[in-house]
Protein backbone atom coordinates (compact mmCIF):
# COMPACT_ATOMS: atom_id res chain seq x y z
CA UNK A 1 0.00 0.00 0.00
CA UNK A 2 3.01 2.15 0.78
CA UNK A 3 3.72 2.10 -2.39
CA UNK A 4 0.96 3.78 -4.13
CA UNK A 5 0.41 6.76 -1.69
CA UNK A 6 3.79 7.41 -2.11
CA UNK A 7 3.09 7.65 -5.56
CA UNK A 8 0.20 9.82 -5.77
CA UNK A 9 1.79 12.38 -2.89
CA UNK A 10 4.86 13.62 -4.60
CA UNK A 11 2.98 15.76 -7.16
CA UNK A 12 1.72 18.31 -4.48
CA UNK A 13 1.66 21.12 -6.36
CA UNK A 14 0.71 22.99 -9.89
CA UNK A 15 4.31 22.98 -10.34
CA UNK A 16 5.74 19.94 -11.43
CA UNK A 17 7.40 17.80 -14.67
CA UNK A 18 4.22 16.59 -15.60
CA UNK A 19 2.04 20.19 -15.83
CA UNK A 20 5.27 21.81 -17.07
CA UNK A 21 5.68 19.84 -20.05
CA UNK A 22 1.35 19.20 -20.74
CA UNK A 23 1.45 23.78 -20.27
CA UNK A 24 4.56 23.67 -22.79
CA UNK A 25 3.41 20.88 -25.56
CA UNK A 26 0.23 23.15 -25.03
CA UNK A 27 2.04 26.50 -26.11
CA UNK A 28 3.99 24.57 -28.83
CA UNK A 29 1.15 23.05 -30.49
CA UNK A 30 -1.38 26.17 -30.19
CA UNK A 31 1.87 28.21 -31.91
CA UNK A 32 2.07 25.55 -34.35
CA UNK A 33 -1.17 25.66 -35.45
CA UNK A 34 -1.03 29.31 -36.08
CA UNK A 35 1.96 29.01 -38.07
CA UNK A 36 0.56 26.17 -40.18
CA UNK A 37 -2.67 28.17 -41.39
CA UNK A 38 -1.51 32.39 -40.82
CA UNK A 39 1.89 32.72 -40.92
CA UNK A 40 3.35 30.09 -43.49
CA UNK A 41 2.06 31.43 -46.82
CA UNK A 42 0.53 29.51 -49.31
CA UNK A 43 2.20 27.19 -51.59
CA UNK A 44 2.64 29.25 -54.66
CA UNK A 45 3.17 26.46 -57.13
CA UNK A 46 0.10 25.05 -56.40
CA UNK A 47 -2.68 25.93 -58.56
CA UNK A 48 -6.87 25.38 -56.90
CA UNK A 49 -7.76 26.50 -53.54
CA UNK A 50 -8.05 23.15 -52.37
CA UNK A 51 -4.26 21.95 -53.43
CA UNK A 52 -3.50 24.95 -51.47
CA UNK A 53 -5.36 24.70 -48.46
CA UNK A 54 -4.23 20.74 -48.17
CA UNK A 55 -0.51 21.49 -48.34
CA UNK A 56 -0.62 23.44 -44.89
CA UNK A 57 -1.40 19.40 -43.63
CA UNK A 58 2.28 18.61 -44.26
CA UNK A 59 3.44 20.46 -41.40
CA UNK A 60 2.05 18.33 -38.86
CA UNK A 61 2.15 15.56 -40.97
CA UNK A 62 5.70 15.42 -41.11
CA UNK A 63 6.04 16.17 -37.65
CA UNK A 64 3.66 13.15 -36.73
CA UNK A 65 5.57 10.87 -39.27
CA UNK A 66 9.15 12.05 -37.21
CA UNK A 67 7.38 11.25 -33.77
CA UNK A 68 5.89 7.81 -35.67
CA UNK A 69 9.59 6.68 -36.24
CA UNK A 70 11.64 8.30 -33.92
CA UNK A 71 9.27 6.14 -31.36
CA UNK A 72 10.60 3.19 -33.10
CA UNK A 73 13.89 3.81 -32.44
CA UNK A 74 12.67 4.68 -28.95
CA UNK A 75 11.12 1.47 -28.78
CA UNK A 76 14.62 -0.49 -30.49
CA UNK A 77 16.37 1.38 -27.76
CA UNK A 78 14.38 0.44 -24.83
CA UNK A 79 14.40 -3.58 -25.75
CA UNK A 80 18.36 -3.27 -26.39
CA UNK A 81 18.61 -2.09 -22.39
CA UNK A 82 15.80 -4.45 -21.72
CA UNK A 83 17.47 -7.83 -22.61
CA UNK A 84 20.93 -6.24 -21.03
CA UNK A 85 19.10 -4.89 -17.44
CA UNK A 86 15.81 -6.91 -17.41
CA UNK A 87 14.35 -3.96 -15.19
CA UNK A 88 10.63 -2.86 -15.32
CA UNK A 89 11.51 0.97 -16.66
CA UNK A 90 12.86 0.18 -19.94
CA UNK A 91 10.14 -2.40 -20.65
CA UNK A 92 7.37 0.04 -19.98
CA UNK A 93 9.50 2.41 -22.34
CA UNK A 94 8.93 0.76 -25.09
CA UNK A 95 5.56 -0.12 -24.37
CA UNK A 96 4.62 3.26 -24.16
CA UNK A 97 6.49 4.58 -26.61
CA UNK A 98 4.91 1.82 -29.26
CA UNK A 99 1.00 2.97 -28.42
CA UNK A 100 2.30 6.49 -29.00
CA UNK A 101 4.25 6.07 -31.95
CA UNK A 102 1.13 4.15 -33.00
CA UNK A 103 -0.70 7.23 -32.68
CA UNK A 104 1.46 9.42 -34.67
CA UNK A 105 1.78 6.55 -37.41
CA UNK A 106 -2.32 6.20 -37.77
CA UNK A 107 -2.55 9.98 -37.79
CA UNK A 108 0.67 10.31 -40.22
CA UNK A 109 -1.80 8.01 -42.60
CA UNK A 110 -4.93 9.63 -41.99
CA UNK A 111 -3.58 13.62 -42.69
CA UNK A 112 -1.65 12.04 -45.43
CA UNK A 113 -4.41 10.35 -47.61
CA UNK A 114 -6.73 13.93 -46.52
CA UNK A 115 -3.81 15.57 -48.51
CA UNK A 116 -2.90 13.13 -51.09
CA UNK A 117 -6.93 13.11 -52.72
CA UNK A 118 -6.90 16.90 -53.47
CA UNK A 119 -2.99 16.82 -54.66
CA UNK A 120 -2.51 13.63 -56.47
CA UNK A 121 -6.35 12.37 -56.88
CA UNK A 122 -6.59 9.73 -55.18
CA UNK A 123 -6.67 8.77 -51.57
CA UNK A 124 -3.74 6.14 -51.97
CA UNK A 125 -0.68 5.09 -53.96
CA UNK A 126 1.75 2.57 -53.41
CA UNK A 127 4.75 5.04 -53.12
CA UNK A 128 8.00 4.04 -51.10
CA UNK A 129 6.90 6.77 -48.30
CA UNK A 130 3.54 5.56 -48.12
CA UNK A 131 3.89 1.67 -48.08
CA UNK A 132 6.85 2.07 -45.64
CA UNK A 133 4.69 4.17 -43.03
CA UNK A 134 1.60 1.39 -43.67
CA UNK A 135 4.58 -1.78 -43.10
CA UNK A 136 5.60 0.25 -39.87
CA UNK A 137 1.80 0.65 -38.57
CA UNK A 138 1.16 -3.14 -39.15
CA UNK A 139 4.41 -3.70 -36.76
CA UNK A 140 3.28 -1.40 -34.75
CA UNK A 141 0.07 -3.35 -34.47
CA UNK A 142 1.89 -6.62 -34.23
CA UNK A 143 3.98 -5.13 -30.73
CA UNK A 144 0.38 -4.69 -29.15
CA UNK A 145 -0.91 -8.24 -30.01
CA UNK A 146 1.86 -9.92 -29.09
CA UNK A 147 2.13 -8.33 -25.77
CA UNK A 148 -1.89 -8.82 -25.76
CA UNK A 149 -1.74 -12.39 -26.09
CA UNK A 150 0.60 -13.07 -23.06
CA UNK A 151 0.24 -12.67 -19.06
CA UNK A 152 3.66 -13.66 -17.95
CA UNK A 153 4.62 -9.98 -17.45
CA UNK A 154 8.83 -11.20 -17.71
CA UNK A 155 8.29 -13.21 -20.66
CA UNK A 156 5.64 -10.42 -22.00
CA UNK A 157 8.67 -7.94 -21.61
CA UNK A 158 11.21 -10.31 -22.96
CA UNK A 159 9.52 -10.88 -26.67
CA UNK A 160 8.18 -7.75 -27.19
CA UNK A 161 12.04 -6.37 -26.65
CA UNK A 162 12.87 -9.37 -29.29
CA UNK A 163 10.17 -8.17 -31.57
CA UNK A 164 10.83 -4.32 -30.85
CA UNK A 165 14.43 -4.86 -31.92
CA UNK A 166 13.79 -7.56 -34.63
CA UNK A 167 11.28 -4.90 -36.02
CA UNK A 168 13.15 -1.55 -35.86
CA UNK A 169 16.10 -3.70 -38.02
CA UNK A 170 13.80 -4.20 -40.63
CA UNK A 171 12.88 -1.03 -40.93
CA UNK A 172 15.96 0.52 -43.48
CA UNK A 173 15.59 -2.29 -45.15
CA UNK A 174 12.30 -2.04 -46.02
CA UNK A 175 12.80 1.27 -47.03
CA UNK A 176 15.71 0.19 -49.44
CA UNK A 177 13.94 -2.34 -50.92
CA UNK A 178 10.75 -0.40 -51.18
CA UNK A 179 12.59 2.39 -52.92
CA UNK A 180 14.05 0.21 -55.28
CA UNK A 181 11.03 -1.56 -55.96
CA UNK A 182 9.45 2.12 -57.26
CA UNK A 183 12.58 3.15 -59.01
CA UNK A 184 12.88 0.21 -60.47
CA UNK A 185 9.30 0.30 -61.86
CA UNK A 186 8.83 4.66 -61.94
CA UNK A 187 5.24 4.03 -63.51
CA UNK A 188 3.41 5.25 -60.39
CA UNK A 189 1.20 7.91 -60.23
CA UNK A 190 3.35 10.63 -59.93
CA UNK A 191 4.29 9.78 -57.08
CA UNK A 192 8.12 11.26 -57.16
CA UNK A 193 6.69 14.61 -58.07
CA UNK A 194 4.13 14.55 -55.77
CA UNK A 195 6.23 13.93 -53.29
CA UNK A 196 8.62 16.27 -54.15
CA UNK A 197 6.04 18.92 -53.52
CA UNK A 198 6.67 18.62 -49.65
CA UNK A 199 10.16 18.88 -49.90
CA UNK A 200 11.16 21.55 -52.81
CA UNK A 201 10.48 25.18 -53.40
CA UNK A 202 9.90 26.00 -49.97
CA UNK A 203 9.75 29.60 -48.71
CA UNK A 204 12.02 30.47 -45.65
CA UNK A 205 8.55 31.25 -43.72
CA UNK A 206 7.56 27.42 -44.71
CA UNK A 207 10.45 26.00 -43.62
CA UNK A 208 10.72 27.85 -40.65
CA UNK A 209 6.86 26.84 -39.96
CA UNK A 210 7.77 22.98 -40.69
CA UNK A 211 10.77 23.27 -38.35
CA UNK A 212 9.13 24.68 -35.03
CA UNK A 213 6.14 21.98 -36.60
CA UNK A 214 8.49 19.00 -35.69
CA UNK A 215 10.24 20.51 -32.66
CA UNK A 216 6.13 21.18 -31.38
CA UNK A 217 5.62 17.34 -32.38
CA UNK A 218 8.72 16.23 -30.61
CA UNK A 219 7.64 18.01 -27.36
CA UNK A 220 4.32 16.83 -27.22
CA UNK A 221 6.30 12.77 -27.84
CA UNK A 222 7.73 13.60 -24.68
CA UNK A 223 4.77 14.87 -22.64
CA UNK A 224 2.88 11.80 -23.77
CA UNK A 225 5.44 9.64 -23.01
CA UNK A 226 5.93 11.23 -19.42
CA UNK A 227 2.19 10.69 -18.73
CA UNK A 228 2.11 7.04 -20.44
CA UNK A 229 5.50 6.08 -18.21
CA UNK A 230 3.73 7.20 -14.89
CA UNK A 231 0.89 5.70 -15.93
CA UNK A 232 2.67 2.41 -16.63
CA UNK A 233 4.47 2.87 -13.55
CA UNK A 234 1.16 3.23 -11.26
CA UNK A 235 -0.57 -0.02 -12.99
CA UNK A 236 2.41 -1.83 -12.09
CA UNK A 237 2.49 -0.52 -8.55
CA UNK A 238 -1.40 -1.62 -8.14
CA UNK A 239 -0.48 -5.04 -9.72
CA UNK A 240 2.29 -5.89 -7.42
CA UNK A 241 0.06 -4.66 -4.61
CA UNK A 242 -2.33 -6.65 -5.47
CA UNK A 243 -0.12 -10.06 -5.64
CA UNK A 244 1.06 -9.19 -2.23
CA UNK A 245 -2.82 -8.62 -1.04
CA UNK A 246 -3.52 -12.04 -3.07
CA UNK A 247 -0.61 -13.71 -1.53
CA UNK A 248 -0.45 -13.02 2.34
CA UNK B 1 20.78 -43.37 -39.44
CA UNK B 2 23.47 -40.82 -40.59
CA UNK B 3 24.24 -38.83 -37.70
CA UNK B 4 25.43 -42.08 -35.70
CA UNK B 5 28.00 -42.64 -38.47
CA UNK B 6 28.95 -39.06 -37.62
CA UNK B 7 29.67 -39.22 -34.41
CA UNK B 8 32.12 -42.32 -35.49
CA UNK B 9 33.70 -40.10 -37.60
CA UNK B 10 33.88 -37.52 -35.07
CA UNK B 11 35.25 -40.03 -32.36
CA UNK B 12 38.00 -40.67 -34.86
CA UNK B 13 38.52 -36.77 -35.29
CA UNK B 14 38.55 -36.58 -31.37
CA UNK B 15 41.50 -39.17 -31.11
CA UNK B 16 43.86 -36.61 -33.33
CA UNK B 17 45.51 -33.84 -31.41
CA UNK B 18 42.61 -31.31 -29.29
CA UNK B 19 42.17 -28.57 -32.14
CA UNK B 20 39.39 -26.34 -32.80
CA UNK B 21 38.10 -28.46 -35.00
CA UNK B 22 36.67 -31.18 -33.52
CA UNK B 23 34.92 -28.65 -30.92
CA UNK B 24 33.01 -27.30 -33.99
CA UNK B 25 32.09 -30.55 -35.99
CA UNK B 26 30.45 -31.61 -32.81
CA UNK B 27 28.59 -28.37 -32.96
CA UNK B 28 27.26 -29.13 -36.30
CA UNK B 29 26.69 -33.30 -35.36
CA UNK B 30 24.28 -31.50 -32.49
CA UNK B 31 22.80 -29.25 -35.02
CA UNK B 32 22.31 -32.34 -37.41
CA UNK B 33 20.96 -34.52 -34.86
CA UNK B 34 17.82 -32.09 -34.07
CA UNK B 35 17.34 -31.57 -37.62
CA UNK B 36 17.29 -35.79 -37.90
CA UNK B 37 15.07 -35.69 -35.51
CA UNK B 38 12.82 -33.33 -37.24
CA UNK B 39 12.89 -35.43 -40.08
CA UNK B 40 12.19 -38.65 -38.61
CA UNK B 41 9.32 -37.02 -36.37
CA UNK B 42 7.93 -35.69 -39.88
CA UNK B 43 8.66 -38.64 -42.11
CA UNK B 44 6.21 -41.03 -39.93
CA UNK B 45 3.35 -38.34 -39.78
CA UNK B 46 3.82 -36.45 -43.24
CA UNK B 47 0.87 -34.49 -42.12
CA UNK B 48 2.61 -30.75 -42.17
CA UNK B 49 4.68 -32.04 -45.82
CA UNK B 50 1.55 -32.93 -47.20
CA UNK B 51 -0.54 -30.08 -46.16
CA UNK B 52 1.99 -27.52 -47.01
CA UNK B 53 1.68 -28.78 -50.32
CA UNK B 54 -1.41 -29.34 -51.15
CA UNK B 55 -1.62 -25.96 -49.49
CA UNK B 56 0.77 -23.81 -52.12
CA UNK B 57 -1.24 -25.75 -55.05
CA UNK B 58 -4.31 -24.61 -53.84
CA UNK B 59 -2.65 -20.69 -53.34
CA UNK B 60 -1.57 -21.26 -57.59
CA UNK B 61 -5.64 -22.53 -58.54
CA UNK B 62 -6.73 -19.77 -56.61
CA UNK B 63 -4.60 -17.31 -58.08
CA UNK B 64 -5.36 -18.12 -62.13
CA UNK B 65 -8.86 -18.05 -61.54
CA UNK B 66 -9.18 -14.64 -59.50
CA UNK B 67 -6.44 -12.75 -61.64
CA UNK B 68 -7.65 -14.31 -64.70
CA UNK B 69 -4.22 -15.81 -65.84
CA UNK B 70 -4.04 -16.03 -69.71
CA UNK B 71 -0.88 -16.69 -71.56
CA UNK B 72 -0.29 -13.13 -71.70
CA UNK B 73 -0.51 -11.94 -68.56
CA UNK B 74 1.02 -14.85 -67.02
CA UNK B 75 4.33 -13.57 -67.32
CA UNK B 76 3.79 -10.53 -65.24
CA UNK B 77 2.10 -12.35 -62.31
CA UNK B 78 4.30 -15.58 -61.93
CA UNK B 79 6.72 -13.89 -59.39
CA UNK B 80 4.29 -12.77 -57.22
CA UNK B 81 2.35 -16.09 -57.27
CA UNK B 82 5.44 -18.30 -56.75
CA UNK B 83 6.09 -16.80 -53.78
CA UNK B 84 2.84 -15.86 -52.29
CA UNK B 85 2.46 -20.17 -52.76
CA UNK B 86 6.01 -20.47 -50.74
CA UNK B 87 5.49 -17.79 -48.47
CA UNK B 88 1.79 -19.08 -47.40
CA UNK B 89 3.13 -22.79 -47.43
CA UNK B 90 6.52 -21.62 -44.88
CA UNK B 91 4.35 -19.91 -42.98
CA UNK B 92 1.77 -23.49 -42.37
CA UNK B 93 5.22 -25.45 -41.75
CA UNK B 94 6.59 -22.80 -39.57
CA UNK B 95 3.72 -22.60 -37.07
CA UNK B 96 4.09 -26.02 -36.87
CA UNK B 97 7.64 -25.98 -36.36
CA UNK B 98 7.68 -25.21 -32.09
CA UNK B 99 3.72 -25.50 -31.82
CA UNK B 100 3.97 -29.51 -32.34
CA UNK B 101 7.23 -29.64 -29.58
CA UNK B 102 4.86 -27.83 -26.95
CA UNK B 103 2.15 -30.19 -27.76
CA UNK B 104 4.50 -33.43 -27.42
CA UNK B 105 5.81 -31.89 -24.59
CA UNK B 106 9.03 -32.28 -25.95
CA UNK B 107 9.88 -28.34 -25.73
CA UNK B 108 11.40 -28.97 -22.28
CA UNK B 109 13.19 -31.91 -23.28
CA UNK B 110 14.69 -29.97 -26.47
CA UNK B 111 15.30 -27.18 -23.92
CA UNK B 112 17.10 -29.46 -21.53
CA UNK B 113 19.06 -31.41 -24.03
CA UNK B 114 23.19 -30.54 -23.26
CA UNK B 115 23.14 -28.38 -26.39
CA UNK B 116 23.80 -24.76 -26.61
CA UNK B 117 20.84 -22.64 -27.40
CA UNK B 118 22.18 -21.48 -31.05
CA UNK B 119 22.49 -25.20 -31.67
CA UNK B 120 18.65 -25.64 -31.07
CA UNK B 121 18.14 -22.27 -33.39
CA UNK B 122 20.16 -23.39 -36.10
CA UNK B 123 18.87 -26.93 -35.73
CA UNK B 124 15.30 -25.53 -36.17
CA UNK B 125 15.91 -23.63 -38.46
CA UNK B 126 17.69 -25.96 -41.11
CA UNK B 127 14.51 -28.23 -40.46
CA UNK B 128 12.14 -25.64 -41.24
CA UNK B 129 14.39 -24.73 -44.87
CA UNK B 130 14.45 -28.04 -45.50
CA UNK B 131 10.56 -28.86 -44.71
CA UNK B 132 10.02 -25.56 -47.47
CA UNK B 133 12.66 -26.96 -49.61
CA UNK B 134 10.95 -29.85 -50.48
CA UNK B 135 7.84 -28.21 -50.94
CA UNK B 136 9.27 -25.81 -53.31
CA UNK B 137 10.48 -29.06 -55.08
CA UNK B 138 7.28 -29.76 -55.79
CA UNK B 139 5.97 -26.60 -56.60
CA UNK B 140 8.70 -25.71 -58.99
CA UNK B 141 7.39 -28.00 -62.13
CA UNK B 142 4.06 -27.65 -61.89
CA UNK B 143 4.97 -23.32 -62.06
CA UNK B 144 7.03 -24.59 -64.96
CA UNK B 145 4.19 -26.49 -66.76
CA UNK B 146 0.95 -23.74 -65.66
CA UNK B 147 3.52 -20.79 -66.44
CA UNK B 148 4.85 -21.96 -69.35
CA UNK B 149 8.32 -21.77 -68.76
CA UNK B 150 11.24 -22.53 -70.73
CA UNK B 151 13.47 -24.99 -68.50
CA UNK B 152 16.75 -22.95 -68.56
CA UNK B 153 15.58 -20.75 -65.68
CA UNK B 154 15.49 -23.46 -63.32
CA UNK B 155 18.83 -23.30 -61.85
CA UNK B 156 18.79 -19.63 -61.38
CA UNK B 157 15.42 -20.25 -59.93
CA UNK B 158 16.55 -22.71 -57.50
CA UNK B 159 19.32 -19.70 -56.36
CA UNK B 160 16.79 -17.52 -55.70
CA UNK B 161 14.73 -19.88 -54.20
CA UNK B 162 16.74 -20.71 -51.58
CA UNK B 163 18.16 -16.92 -50.58
CA UNK B 164 14.47 -16.58 -50.39
CA UNK B 165 13.43 -19.22 -48.57
CA UNK B 166 16.61 -18.94 -45.64
CA UNK B 167 15.61 -15.61 -44.79
CA UNK B 168 12.25 -16.33 -44.50
CA UNK B 169 12.83 -19.31 -42.09
CA UNK B 170 15.52 -17.44 -40.52
CA UNK B 171 13.46 -14.92 -38.68
CA UNK B 172 10.54 -17.48 -38.83
CA UNK B 173 12.15 -19.93 -36.70
CA UNK B 174 12.74 -17.06 -34.10
CA UNK B 175 8.87 -15.98 -34.42
CA UNK B 176 7.67 -19.71 -34.03
CA UNK B 177 9.48 -20.08 -30.79
CA UNK B 178 7.80 -16.79 -29.46
CA UNK B 179 4.65 -17.41 -30.80
CA UNK B 180 4.34 -20.95 -29.12
CA UNK B 181 3.83 -19.18 -25.90
CA UNK B 182 1.04 -17.33 -26.78
CA UNK B 183 -2.36 -17.19 -26.68
CA UNK B 184 -3.44 -16.69 -30.34
CA UNK B 185 0.09 -19.27 -31.35
CA UNK B 186 -0.46 -19.33 -35.19
CA UNK B 187 -2.63 -17.05 -35.60
CA UNK B 188 0.10 -14.31 -34.75
CA UNK B 189 2.99 -15.95 -36.51
CA UNK B 190 1.94 -13.95 -40.11
CA UNK B 191 1.03 -10.30 -38.32
CA UNK B 192 4.06 -10.66 -36.87
CA UNK B 193 6.86 -11.95 -39.44
CA UNK B 194 5.12 -10.85 -43.43
CA UNK B 195 6.11 -6.99 -42.22
CA UNK B 196 9.55 -7.93 -41.29
CA UNK B 197 9.73 -10.34 -44.22
CA UNK B 198 8.69 -7.60 -46.76
CA UNK B 199 12.47 -7.04 -48.28
CA UNK B 200 12.73 -11.18 -48.87
CA UNK B 201 8.93 -11.18 -50.57
CA UNK B 202 9.89 -8.24 -52.58
CA UNK B 203 13.80 -8.18 -53.24
CA UNK B 204 12.60 -12.47 -54.65
CA UNK B 205 9.71 -11.39 -56.26
CA UNK B 206 12.14 -9.07 -58.18
CA UNK B 207 14.68 -11.79 -58.94
CA UNK B 208 12.63 -14.13 -60.33
CA UNK B 209 10.97 -11.70 -62.36
CA UNK B 210 14.19 -10.67 -63.99
CA UNK B 211 15.05 -14.50 -64.20
CA UNK B 212 11.96 -14.98 -66.36
CA UNK B 213 12.45 -12.01 -68.71
CA UNK B 214 15.98 -12.98 -69.25
CA UNK B 215 17.78 -9.36 -67.83
CA UNK B 216 21.62 -9.79 -67.28
CA UNK B 217 22.92 -9.82 -63.99
CA UNK B 218 23.80 -6.24 -63.63
CA UNK B 219 19.76 -5.41 -63.84
CA UNK B 220 18.67 -7.75 -61.03
CA UNK B 221 22.49 -7.41 -59.09
CA UNK B 222 21.41 -4.62 -56.04
CA UNK B 223 18.15 -7.19 -55.52
CA UNK B 224 20.28 -9.88 -55.21
CA UNK B 225 22.47 -8.06 -52.97
CA UNK B 226 19.60 -6.88 -50.69
CA UNK B 227 18.50 -10.37 -50.56
CA UNK B 228 21.90 -11.78 -49.18
CA UNK B 229 21.67 -8.89 -46.79
CA UNK B 230 18.56 -9.80 -45.53
CA UNK B 231 19.47 -13.21 -44.89
CA UNK B 232 22.91 -12.39 -43.38
CA UNK B 233 21.57 -9.69 -40.58
CA UNK B 234 18.73 -11.58 -39.55
CA UNK B 235 19.94 -14.89 -39.36
CA UNK B 236 22.76 -13.24 -37.18
CA UNK B 237 20.01 -11.12 -35.24
CA UNK B 238 17.86 -14.20 -34.78
CA UNK B 239 20.75 -16.39 -34.06
CA UNK B 240 21.40 -13.96 -31.12
CA UNK B 241 17.92 -12.85 -29.60
CA UNK B 242 17.07 -16.75 -29.81
CA UNK B 243 18.48 -17.12 -26.79
CA UNK B 244 16.50 -14.28 -24.71
CA UNK B 245 13.46 -16.11 -25.68
CA UNK B 246 13.47 -19.64 -25.03
CA UNK B 247 15.09 -19.16 -21.64
CA UNK B 248 12.65 -20.37 -18.97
Amino acid sequence: MSAISSASKKPAGLINWGNGLTLASAIVIITGLYLAFIFAPPAANLRTPAEQFAQRIMYFHVGAAWVGFFAFFITFISGVLYLSKRTFYWDNLGYASVEIGLTFMTMVLITGSIWAKPTWNTWWTWSPRLTISAIGWLMYIGYLMLRGAMDDPSRRATFAAVYGIVSFISVPINFLAIRWWRDIHPAVVGSSAGEGSGGFDMSADMRTTLLFCVFAFTIFYVTLMYHRLKLGKTMHEIETVKQQILHQ
Amino acid sequence: MPPQTDTKNQSAATMQPAGAAPVRSRYFYKILAIVYKDITAELRTKEMLSAMFVFSLLVIFIFNFTFDLRTDNAATLAPGVLWVAIAFAGMLGLGRSFIVERDRGSLEGLLLAPVDRSAIYFGKFLGNVIFISVVEVGILPLFIVFFNQPLAVVPALVGVVVLGTIGFAGVGTLFSAMVVHTRARDVLLPILLFPVVVPVLLSAVRLTAGILDALPLEDIQSWLGLLITFDVIFLAASFILFEYIVEE
